[in-house]
């Protein structure tokens, strides 16, 4: 039913937004906001891949508490916990990534005196 | 940069203590409740960003300065690849080779606390070294260009070609 | 093995502790020139080593859970290109990062790099190498910006900007893959994949996803537009890296992998992989033409010259489908890989004659460069070794990798591609003769009066790969080939075959004392017959 696909959805959109502000906007500011957004939308989807359905209740969070080692019901009641490890893998990545491009953004700041990327053409051909 | 007003500074006297033991709580039952050493690593540095924006560049300085961010961070780096290395030796790539205990006891689950620290140390000094760098660039610019950039991760450094 | 990954690292965060300690910046260079020394020597070890494929099982989780290293003969080969040509950049840069301030940095990072670069290609499962592509790729973009003019800020962001895109395709590819199979192992989903007999319609769009990222960090056309910005910006030492290793191990060796040991070859992905290669060797090669900036037109034959190591596999790929016999599509495939040794020699070498050159007058722009050969006579000699081979002058390696691939387009029936590699083939010639006789040739202009030859140790690796540039046409005899690139071509041709091998085989590692666990050091089920 299509209300279930409403997450899917809005990961989808934020895909979108986020390629249109990297696309389609001069600052090199709001280019890198639209690349978070990107990387918002990409860890949506991610961890949405996990989602389980058990069938009989609701499903809980892979946390193994205390004494409870291999029990059965966790496993089959839990979300996937492989696309969660994932999602930090790729937080971290675009974490570094974000910290990479904002020094560049200030660097080409005070080389060119305007962060509008339509000035910046020294390279061309 | 100049700090903040006295009613922050007062707040971040108090407050900034409880961040930091949050965060290392956080690193240190990683293996147990959801956390573990990227989380609790951006609480502390947090708490480190919390205390240079209170009281000021000068402070901090003298406190925690930008060098020793920067080798702690590499030395946090250096202590998971030694965990790996430890585990290569002994077992395959990364194995737990410590005791399991129980689940859900702090002293559990092998290899992943100390895995867990080495991260949060880097994570924590090295998100702190690239808000030094990147917040303080224009400082150390104008400073006549004294010293170079080395942070960990902000650009390149001084310097063109000749 | 992990140790290919893990000596970089190491080095990495070692020289960012010992940075601050060492002054000058010769013996700054001898940490990161011994750990590239030593991967290389495990690289080549691994090469002598046993001849199938051999898979690591990290933390010693097995199959399908586990993580897992893969070294099979693709592999190794990259493996060796990557230590090969990073050793000589380093001792490249030695003394050419005698411009910029801050050789910790440089190292630093260019070891993280390596690390990424090894990671890459050693990887067992698809989010491994997407873990790895990213940390060699934002040391890259750290590395293009490393002199911080204005020039080199732009093309980092927009190499990053474009990058980025790039990682966020492949990261929603592996995402609907997992959606589809459940498993990241790359031998598990051709299992499965096989299984259901053949990919299904997400999968194709997870595959068209795959295609694009891999193929702009590949610099394939249309996704070359970072390319020719981020080459020539970059330390000449970090542009022979770019240009010679990373859009090879990162790009091509990426795409090889998902193509043909996940995906299988079909036509399909062949056709798109044809197009993809001969739009960019064309596209390259006439950009190239019109360029006045050394680098830049350097930078535009590297996409063109990869685009005849894409064109090449895509053809073993539809040969393979189409049922044209095996010999003709191992030929195919040992065209293109051999390209690819090839072109990391030669472009890594013309890279690091541009350094010089760029050292010694500080310009890169052709019409300002003149009589170069007189003053110069090392790396005057290198450049024109290097030229001749990327034209594809016999008996250089260039003309045999090259004679391969159009022999194996024609005899697999591609009459149009082969007359179009060979155009190609020739417009090369003649861009690099413009090159030569504008930079070699001619009476020195005022910028090239001054030049003299420049230090040792850029001349030791300028020298180095210009042997290597003869030595490697030695790899057609077959007892070298059988060495060095047959098991890679094998592993190509077998394509999801291989995924059987990967799930037979067990842990790989020291001394190892699993209860009940199968004896170490004894890998079952790993060298093939030859085809």
């Amino acid at each position: 039913m299509t209300f279930s696909m409403l997450p899917y959805l809005m990961a989808f959109l934020l895909l979108v937004v986020g390629l249109y502000a990297v696309v389609a906007k001069r600052n090199v500011i709001k280019v890198i906001v639209g690349l978070a957004i990107l990387d918002y939308g990409v860890n949506l989807l991610l961890v949405l891949v996990g989602y389980r359905r058990s069938g009989t209740s609701a499903p809980v969070a892979p946390i193994l508490t205390g004494g409870m080692a291999n029990e059965p019901g966790l496993v089959a009641q839990s979300v996937d916990p492989l696309p969660q490890a994932l999602v930090l893998t790729s937080i971290v990545i675009s974490l570094s990534l974000t910290a990479l491009v904002v020094a560049l953004a200030i660097r080409l700041y005070e080389k060119y005196g305007t962060f509008d990327t339509e000035r910046m053409r020294n390279l061309r051909g | 940069m100049h700090g903040m007003s006295l009613i922050v500074k007062n707040i971040t006297r108090l407050v900034a203590g409880f961040i930091a033991i949050f965060g290392v709580y956080i690193v240190l039952y990683g293996h147990v409740s959801p956390g573990g050493g990227f989380a609790g690593g951006v609480i502390l540095a947090g708490a480190l960003v919390l205390i240079v924006l209170a009281f000021g560049e000068e402070y901090s300085r003298k406190v925690f300065p930008h060098d020793v961010a920067k080798t702690s961070d590499a030395l946090g780096a250096l202590g998971f690849l030694l965990v790996a290395i430890f585990g290569y030796m002994v077992g395959g790539f990364f194995v737990n080779f410590l005791p399991r205990g129980q689940v859900g006891n702090l002293f559990s689950a092998g290899t992943i606390p100390i895995s867990n620290l080495a991260i949060g140390i880097k994570v924590g000094t090295g998100l702190f070294g690239v808000f030094l760098t990147l917040a303080l660039f224009r400082r150390q610019r104008d400073r006549a260009g004294a010293g170079s950039l080395n942070g960990p991760k902000g650009g390149g450094p001084h310097g063109g070609e000749t | 093995m992990p140790l290919m990954v893990a000596i970089p690292l190491a080095g990495g965060f070692l020289i960012s502790i010992l940075g601050g300690l060492t002054g000058s910046r010769r013996p700054a260079a001898i940490l990161p020139i011994a750990m590239a020394a030593a991967v290389l020597v495990l690289a080549v070890a691994m090469l002598a080593g046993s001849g199938g494929t051999t898979v690591l099982w990290i933390g010693g989780w097995k199959f399908p859970i586990g993580i897992s290293l893969l070294a099979d003969g693709l592999s190794r080969l990259m493996l060796v290109i990557i230590a090969g040509i990073s050793l000589l950049a380093l001792l490249f840069s030695m003394d050419y990062m005698r411009q910029y301030t801050s050789p910790a940095l440089y190292y630093g990072l260019f070891m993280l790099m390596l690390a990424g670069m090894n990671g890459v290609v050693l990887a067992g499962d698809l989010f491994n190498i997407f873990v790895f592509i990213e940390i060699a790729g934002i040391s890259s973009y750290a590395l293009v910006a490393f002199g911080t003019e204005a020039d080199e800020l732009e093309a980092s962001l927009k190499y990053l900007v474009l990058g980025t895109i790039a990682s966020t395709f492949l990261l929603v590819g592996i995402a609907i893959v997992y959606n589809v199979t459940g498993q990241l192992n790359w031998a598990k989903i051709a299992q499965v994949i096989q299984a259901a007999g053949g990919p299904s319609r997400p999968l194709y769009v997870a595959a068209a996803l795959f295609l694009m990222g891999f193929g702009l960090k590949a610099a394939m056309v249309p996704f070359h537009a970072w390319l020719p910005d981020a080459h020539p910006s970059a330390p000449a030492p970090i542009s022979a890296m770019l240009s010679g290793v990373l859009i090879k191990a990162c790009g091509v060796y990426a795409l090889a992998r998902v193509v043909f040991s996940v995906f299988g070859a079909s036509e399909v992905f062949g056709w798109i992989l044809i197009a993809l290669g001969a739009s960019s060797m064309v596209v390259g090669v006439f950009l190239a033409v019109g360029q006045w900036d050394f680098k830049r037109l350097l930078a535009y034959h590297s996409i063109s010259q990869m685009g005849y190591v894409v064109l090449a596999l895509g053809a073993a790929a539809v040969m393979q489908v189409r049922g044209v016999s095996e010999a003709v599509v191992a030929l195919a495939i040992f065209g293109g890989l051999f390209h690819l040794f090839n072109h990391a020699i030669f472009k890594s070498l013309l890279f690091l004659c541009s350094g010089s050159i760029e050292y010694a007058t500080g310009t890169r722009q052709l019409k300002s460069l003149g009589g170069l050969g007189r003053k110069m006579p090392i790396t005057g000699a290198c450049l024109r070794i290097a030229s001749l081979s990327i034209s594809g002058v016999p008996p250089l390696n260039g003309f045999w990798s090259k004679l391969i691939i159009v022999l194996a387009l024609v005899l697999g029936g591609f009459y149009v591609l082969a007359a179009v590699t060979a155009i190609v083939s020739f417009v090369t010639l003649l861009s690099f003769a413009k090159v030569q006789r504008y930079v070699l040739g001619g009476e020195p202009t005022e910028a090239a009066a001054q030049a003299r030859e420049v230090p040792a140790g850029m001349c030791l690796a300028s020298i180095v790969l210009a042997v290597l540039c003869f030595a490697s046409s030695l790899l057609i005899l077959p007892a070298v080939k059988g060495r060095l690139l047959d098991p890679a071509v094998r592993v190509i041709q077998t394509g999801v075959g291989s995924a059987e091998q990967v799930s037979e085989t067990t842990a790989v590692t020291g001394r190892s004392e699993r209860p009940g666990g199968e004896h170490p050091l004894s890998p079952t089920g790993l060298v093939r017959e030859s085809p």
